[in-house]
């Protein structure tokens, strides 16, 4: 620990230790330009010169998409912590407690509630810093209490998806929560409420092909990766090299699997548009 | 000629010695007779023991012998009348999934699964099991149509998983496994998927999620093969056994955890070994599964599907 520590708030601290130790400056991994970190949290973690959009923290996302930065974190259910009793190199427990400890959350989607331009609306986001975002039970369960509030409070729902897939330490319990997902999504469509997904970097395997594909509408970040079956995976099975852009954002958007590529800058702006263009009409039959 | 998996080579020992005696009793050889029934006896009794105690990484090589039935085999023995239907009506055939309509036990039904193949040319034509976007796009296209008809749905599920390749990344593979998911839980008629070889991950889900989900009693369930996962979480593909192991990847331990629904036992010694029994009492599985649906409402179907998969994992 040097005066770094005694300066900078604990996220960045923990972003500094892991990208450039002893350093206030963030490099851009597409660029290679040196961004002065204050710079980068004040641009909505967008490298002004590029325009890569870094990870955003979970805090400074929820800040962005709510009006006054104010929201409501919604209670996530409890769940069996290891079924399966798993470890690999490493205990699973171990695994849960070491993210738990760095993330600072108990696992991989926070679920919040607040108003967007004066509409309610629920929102999820999955962090990629908890075990890589995976899918597990308590991800699971997470997007299901979140999509039954936005039902109850008859609002949209909207999830920011950043994960590799399934949660593999949980096996097929991690699996079933591709069908458990997907139950809840019909429930909500069933109630005829918006739901949006915004694809982040990265969205694969398993929650790509459930919940993550199964929105009203599609956004996906500039650059983001998009897939089901990894990159690494696929040019090991065609032993080919793969397409120049191959499962970005805007590959996708190309191939028809997403409606738009939107900025972080507009993001809020969009989201806000689509759910006062998608709710007005039920709100004006329900007054 | 029978082909033996490595950890079958004690069977395989007592199998030699049982024919070199069959040869010498039909030489007219007195003495041997007796001595076949008692090395018959041994390579049963030894084969029995084997398989009451198969191991998970076992199991999973159980699961893909080459001679265990694929989906044709069970098309052949279990129904009459096979119609099948190719396409998607969006872009093109892939005969990784095969489906259609046939009679089960005299009743139309809709069947669909993924065929690995029996040999070379029909591992290639079929893609060893492994389908793309219009595969799982094919699927949706026939449950909607059994939704119509009124047929239940049979699923037999044999892949390593979905394709990993550029096109079928392009077609939006992930969207289409999704899609089929969904279609499977939104049929108002009964469906009743059983896991024959290989449950791999959100390929087979796609077809898997189901009324009832039934597994041959040596075959695997995993949300990633025990070698991605080895390769993933140990980073180290050697490790592929204790994978297997750790992952909790056979019926006995997913009916234990309430995620599939029954068993069906296998002839001993492996389906391989005698296809037509292990065809014979899927057949009863899925007509007991069917029966015990046969009198509930679309609404009804539907709901207590959906409560199913929604009860998973909240008490173990």
């Amino acid at each position: 620990m040097n005066w770094i520590s005694n300066v900078v708030p604990p996220k960045i601290r923990s972003f500094l230790r892991r990208e450039t130790p002893e350093n206030l400056w963030v490099k851009c991994p597409d660029s290679g330009e040196l961004i002065f970190h204050k710079d980068l949290e004040s641009n909505l973690y967008v490298v002004p010169g590029s325009g890569y959009h870094m990870r955003m923290p979970t805090k400074a996302r929820l800040e962005m998409i709510f009006d006054d930065a104010t929201y409501e974190d919604l209670p996530t259910p409890e769940v069996p912590l290891d079924p399966l009793k798993f470890r690999d190199v490493k205990r699973y427990t171990e695994r849960l407690k070491e993210n738990r400890l760095k993330t600072g959350t108990s696992d991989a989607v926070r679920v919040c509630a607040g108003k967007l331009e004066e509409r309610d609306v629920v929102v999820a986001i999955q962090d990629f810093e908890f075990l890589g975002g995976s899918l597990g039970m308590a991800a699971g369960e997470a997007i299901i209490a979140g999509i039954t509030k936005a039902i109850e409070r008859h609002t949209p729902f909207i999830i920011f998806t950043a994960s590799g897939g399934a949660r593999m330490q949980e096996g097929v319990f991690s699996l079933m929560q591709m069908p458990r997902t997907t139950v809840a999504v019909q429930r909500l469509k069933a109630a005829r409420l918006p739901y949006i997904v915004v694809l982040t970097n990265p969205t694969t395997g398993g929650v790509t092909a459930s919940y993550a594909m199964l929105g009203d509408i599609h956004i996906a970040e500039p650059g983001a990766v998009i897939g089901f079956a990894g990159a690494r995976v696929i040019e090991q099975t065609i032993r080919e090299r793969l397409p120049e852009g191959f499962q970005r954002a805007e590959y996708l958007q190309a191939h028809g699997m997403v409606d738009m590529v939107v900025r972080r800058h507009d993001m809020r702006a969009t989201l806000a548009r689509l759910c006062s263009l998608l709710m007005q009409r039920q709100e004006l039959g329900a007054a | 000629m029978r082909s033996y998996l490595d950890f079958e080579k004690p069977v395989a020992d007592l199998d030699t010695r049982v024919e070199e005696l069959r040869a010498l009793a039909a030489d007219g050889d007195p003495t041997s007779s007796e001595e076949l029934t008692r090395a018959e006896i041994r390579a049963e009794r030894a084969l029995a023991e084997l398989y009451a105690a198969l191991t998970p990484w076992q199991k999973t090589l159980v699961a893909r012998h080459p001679q265990r039935p694929h989906f044709s085999d069970f098309i052949a023995g279990l129904v009459t009348d096979f119609t099948p239907l190719s396409g998607d009506r969006l872009f093109g055939e892939d005969a990784a999934i095969v489906g259609g309509f046939a009679r089960f036990r005299g009743s139309p039904v809709c069947i669909i699964g993924q065929e690995k193949g029996a040999d070379t040319e029909a591992r290639l034509k079929h893609n060893f099991g492994m389908a793309r976007p219009e595969g799982y796009r094919k699927a949706v296209r026939l449950m909607e149509l059994a939704d119509h008809f009124s047929l239940p749905v049979i699923s037999l599920v044999d892949t390593a998983g979905a394709f990993p390749g550029v096109d079928a990344e392009e077609r939006g593979q992930a969207e289409a496994i999704a899609r089929s998911t969904e279609k499977s839980l939104s049929l108002g008629v009964a469906n009743v998927a059983v896991i024959i070889g290989e449950g791999g991950s959100g390929g087979a889900i796609a077809i898997a999620t189901c009324n009832r989900v039934l597994m041959l009693e040596h075959a695997i369930y995993t949300v990633a093969s025990p070698e991605a996962s080895a390769s993933i979480l140990w980073r180290d593909s050697s490790k592929a056994q204790e994978a297997a192991t750790n992952m909790k990847i056979t019926a006995q331990d997913l009916l234990r955890f309430g995620l599939i629904d029954a068993i069906v036992q296998e002839p001993i010694g492996g389906a391989h070994r005698d296809p037509k029994a292990a065809i014979m009492m899927t057949g009863e599985a899925i007509a007991s599964a069917l029966e015990q649906l046969g009198n509930m409402s679309p609404e009804a179907i539907r709901e207590s599907r959906a409560d199913k998969f929604m009860a998973m994992g909240r008490k173990i």
